[in-house]
């Protein structure tokens, strides 16, 4: 399909793709009473259509922001498209954002109208309602539970569809010719940055952007109309819409939706998709979940995995160093993909994917190796929001876990005298909303400024090392970046969060976060009794058993990247708290503020300090943690 | 308008009097509660409801029928369901087999028809397992819908026992401890479901619970029982009024 950048828009694109397949190809895919429903492509134009001209018949002006919260269903995409082609600004927003949160991005980028999933979202909205001045109505999808809600500013999504399809009646027309009005250097959506350092930012992108990003992509990585994708990520992610919108418009592949949140992995084994983008932290989930369900299953299974895994992680580590493979070692594998590598990807759901991709941020070698030991063709992607997701790539044949592969065609990358990676390219943002002076600092001259440090290899490949200012000066003057060793402690089925200190430190120390659930169960196993997760940090077998777990992967890293000291914490990091941003990335610096007492502790020498706290629980009430946190030698 | 009445009841185990002289009205779309201290005789009220145990005096009317002498399958029919205190349900099959068990009364296939499954008893039982599915969409407990019962956590258990009794597409719900074992956050579900049920579903629920907190929140009515009679009856907080009650549940100082 040859697509002329200067006109092309979303809507267009749905409506050549509802001209083309009809209604005899499944467009999106949701769960019915428990059974798999297509929604055509002709069907999806069709809703487009009416949730579209339902947001006229509201009073949707161009230039409007209209916020989608809610988890992925088709009516997401929907609105989406439906709010550009009325001529509005669709912004969607993570849906286990805080009331508190969600008043500050409602009000900072002025919305009009929220399309709410359901009662929940619409609540939130509510209660923060008397700071918005712009909130003009929300729509809510699910009518579960809103009987006895009179409010005016509420429309339920239905009602909406009925009257934009009446609209229709009365103005046949009016909507293609809308739609034909568009431009590829309109704003197609504002996407959140993900805020490490502070609240998100609202990063501004056009139509050129995101389907000039998505043709280089689909070069590099193609895909194909037969596709099938599981929107899973939380829509607020821009990966998220980069593949469920602008690659599944650009390429007519289907967007299948879980039935529920937590029925993802069973919904990703009934559709064996082709494609998966998700950022690290799923594919670490995937990893530490065969490993726990490993040590639970029978002998024979747990010997067949002891058995062959580490041969394809060998097998692996040479095809990813570009080394041949013995012809003795290949035969091994053929055995090892019949008797355990396929019935894993098949439980995984990975049995068809052919575009595994992981982008966002570092995913650690090992379990980059996993993957690629159990044949999934996993590459790493690096770009930016601002860039509209992916500048760098790993070529087929040409993968290496260390780096993030080379520049797509049509982009450069450029390593700053500061040692900062710098990005040109076609999906360069068109600034941040509202903050002309942001965006004046990340964009000069057309090169966009990642705040990331790496450098280029022998072979062309980007190497990030870490966000510039995180990356640390060891006493020996040596760099080290802080995301590597927390990566290799991430690998720890145990481990679930790891934060490395050393910033103008003599040494390495760092904050451990244990998983609740294995390290409990661990816990069980060896006759410890615990009640709550702050109690179970606060066991010294515990910490006994952690300290050993991290002299195993000390013994993984290079001398002097090396932990010495380390301290439990006495609670999950969590992003209602801000010490994650909502992709569950840590915010470094909120995280060293609130521990400061422990690191102080942890390098003073001290073998443990009281804690006594209250933490915010989810449900708005608080809870009280008397504990004691004990700091280990390495 | 009454949906049910029991009038005079009485019920002895040989020389034991668990039930002696109650009587209350339950009005149509209510949530009614059954309250009082252990040993007062709630559950054995409930099961002449539901048939389990035959009053040896007093009268329990349903919809203007006369049920106290049907046993408990008939009165099924008619639109009784229930759960139990202890949970009752079939450990070792899933929890769509469970509930497709629950609607048994509205499947007619006979042995060859259901062994050939064909036709008509193929079309049963699509229909069947559609109002299974609405029912597990409305409990949300779509993740489980293929796990072995017995695997579950207690929560989802009792979840699952409430999906059975509503598969029976039931006009009055008994409810026996509904949250019993809970902890808050289940309860506070669980409360919802039955607000749902009650609400959206248009069902009349009977229950007996502990929680004063949640009785005194949802239900529309309230009667209590102490020692086998009954002590109070009226809105929650006429309830929680009456001296007798209070005596009841806090005892009395000595003088």
């Amino acid at each position: 399909m040859n697509i002329n950048l200067d006109e092309t828009t979303f809507a267009k694109l749905l409506k050549a793709n509802a001209e083309r397949y009809g209604d005899a190809k499944a467009a999106l895919r949701s769960k019915t009473r428990g059974i798999w429903q297509a929604i055509s492509w002709k069907q999806y134009y069709e809703r487009v259509k009416s949730f579209s001209l339902g947001l006229t018949t509201l009073g949707v002006k161009p230039g409007d922001t209209v916020a989608v919260i809610g988890n992925n269903r088709p009516a997401s995409l929907f609105a989406v498209i439906g709010t550009q082609a009325a001529g509005g600004v669709p912004l969607c927003l993570y849906q286990d954002s805080t009331a508190a949160e969600l008043a500050l991005l409602l009000e900072n980028f002025d919305v009009r109208y929220v399309v709410a999933e359901d009662q929940e979202q619409v609540d939130k909205v509510l209660e923060v309602r008397s700071r918005l001045s712009a909130l003009a109505g929300v729509i809510y999808c699910d009518p579960r539970g809103m009987r006895h809600y009179r409010d005016a500013a509420l429309i339920s999504f239905d009602e909406l569809l009925r009257q934009g399809g009446l609209h229709d009646e009365q103005h046949p027309g009016a909507f293609e010719q809308g739609i034909a009005l568009g431009r590829g250097d309109d704003v197609a959506i504002i996407c959140l940055s993900s805020g490490t350092t502070g609240a998100p930012k609202g990063a501004l992108l056009s139509y050129r952007n995101l389907l000039g990003m998505a043709i280089s992509l689909n070069q590099a990585d193609p895909k194909r109309d037969s596709d099938e994708f599981v929107s899973f990520l939380p829509m607020a992610w821009f990966g998220e819409q980069m593949v469920s919108l602008g690659s599944a418009l650009l390429a007519g592949f289907t967007v299948n939706f879980p039935e529920k949140p937590d029925t993802v992995m069973v919904d990703l084994r009934e559709i064996g998709p082709h494609i998966i983008f998700s950022p690290p932290r799923v594919w670490e989930g995937i990893a530490a979940s065969v490993q726990v369900r490993i040590m639970d299953t029978t002998p024979f299974k747990r010997f067949m995995y002891n058995t062959f895994m580490p041969m394809g992680e060998r097998v692996a580590e040479l095809r990813l160093a570009g080394k041949p493979v013995p012809l003795g070692a290949k035969l091994m594998y053929a055995l090892g993909h019949v008797c355990l590598f396929r019935a894993l990807r098949d439980r995984l759901g990975l049995s068809r994917v052919r575009s595994a991709l992981t982008g966002g941020s570092a995913l650690g070698p090992d379990v980059f190796k996993f993957f690629h030991a159990i044949g999934v063709n996993l590459k790493q992607v690096y770009g930016l929001t601002e860039v509209s997701g992916v500048t760098c790539i790993h070529p087929d044949g040409d993968i290496q876990g260390t780096t993030v592969g080379k520049p797509l065609s049509g982009n450069e990358i450029a390593i700053s005298s500061a040692g900062e990676i710098l990005l040109k390219g076609p999906g360069i943002f068109q600034g941040y909303y509202k903050d002309a002076e942001a965006t004046a600092a990340t964009v000069t001259d057309g090169w966009l400024h990642s705040g990331d440090a790496g450098y280029v290899d022998a072979n062309g490949h980007l190497v990030v090392i870490d966000r510039l200012r995180d990356v640390l000066e060891l006493p020996d003057g040596s760099p080290c970046a802080p995301q590597f060793v927390e990566s290799k402690l991430k690998f720890s089925p145990y481990i679930k969060e790891a934060v490395v200190i050393g910033r103008g430190r003599p040494y390495l120390t760092a904050l451990v976060c244990i998983d609740g659930r294995i390290v409990g169960k661990w816990a069980g196993e060896n006759k410890i009794s615990y009640t709550t997760y702050s109690d179970l940090t606060s066991k010294p077998e515990v910490a006994a058993f952690v300290e050993k777990e991290l002299q195993r992967i000390n013994q993984e890293l290079p001398a002097a990247n090396r932990i010495k000291r380390f301290a439990l914490l006495y609670k999950d990091l969590d992003a209602d708290e801000d010490e994650l941003t909502r992709t569950g990335k840590v915010r470094r610096t909120v995280v060293e503020e609130r521990y400061r007492d422990i690191i102080e502790g942890l390098y003073q020498e001290m073998s443990g300090m009281p804690v006594d706290v209250t933490i915010p629980l989810q449900d708005g009430k608080s809870a009280r943690i008397n504990t004691t946190v004990h700091f280990r030698n390495l | 308008m009454v949906q049910l009445s029991c009038t005079d009841i009485q019920l002895n185990f040989g020389g034991v009097r668990a039930l002696s002289g109650v009587s209350f009205e339950v009005t149509r779309g209510d949530i009614f509660a059954i309250i009082g201290p252990n040993g007062a005789g709630k559950s054995s009220m409930l099961n002449c409801i539901s048939g389990v145990y035959h009053p040896q005096k007093g009268k329990v009317v349903f919809e203007e029928n006369d049920i106290t002498a049907l046993p408990p399958y008939q009165r099924s029919k008619m639109g009784i369901a229930r759960s139990f205190q202890n949970i009752a349900l079939f450990k070792g099959m899933t929890v769509i087999d469970n509930l497709m068990i629950g609607r048994h009364l509205h499947q007619h296939a006979g042995l060859i028809q259901g062994g050939m499954f064909y036709g008509p008893a193929q079309a049963e039982e699509i229909k069947n397992r559609e109002y299974v599915e609405e029912i597990i969409e409305f409990l949300s407990i779509q993740s489980i819908r293929k796990k072995v019962v017995g695997t579950l956590p207690y929560g989802y258990q009792k979840r699952v026992e409430l999906a059975r009794a509503l598969a029976l597409e039931p006009k009055i719900l008994l409810l026996d401890e509904p949250m019993a074992g809970m902890n808050l956050e289940e309860k506070e579900d669980m409360s919802r479901f039955i607000i749902d049920t009650n609400e959206e579903r248009g069902v009349t629920v009977i229950m007996i619970e502990h929680d004063m907190g949640v009785v005194m929140d949802i239900s529309h009515a309230v009667c209590v029982l102490d020692f086998g009679k009954k002590i109070a009856g009226g809105t929650p907080e006429e309830v929680q009024q009456d001296p007798h009650v209070i005596k009841a549940y806090l005892g009395e100082e000595d003088v």
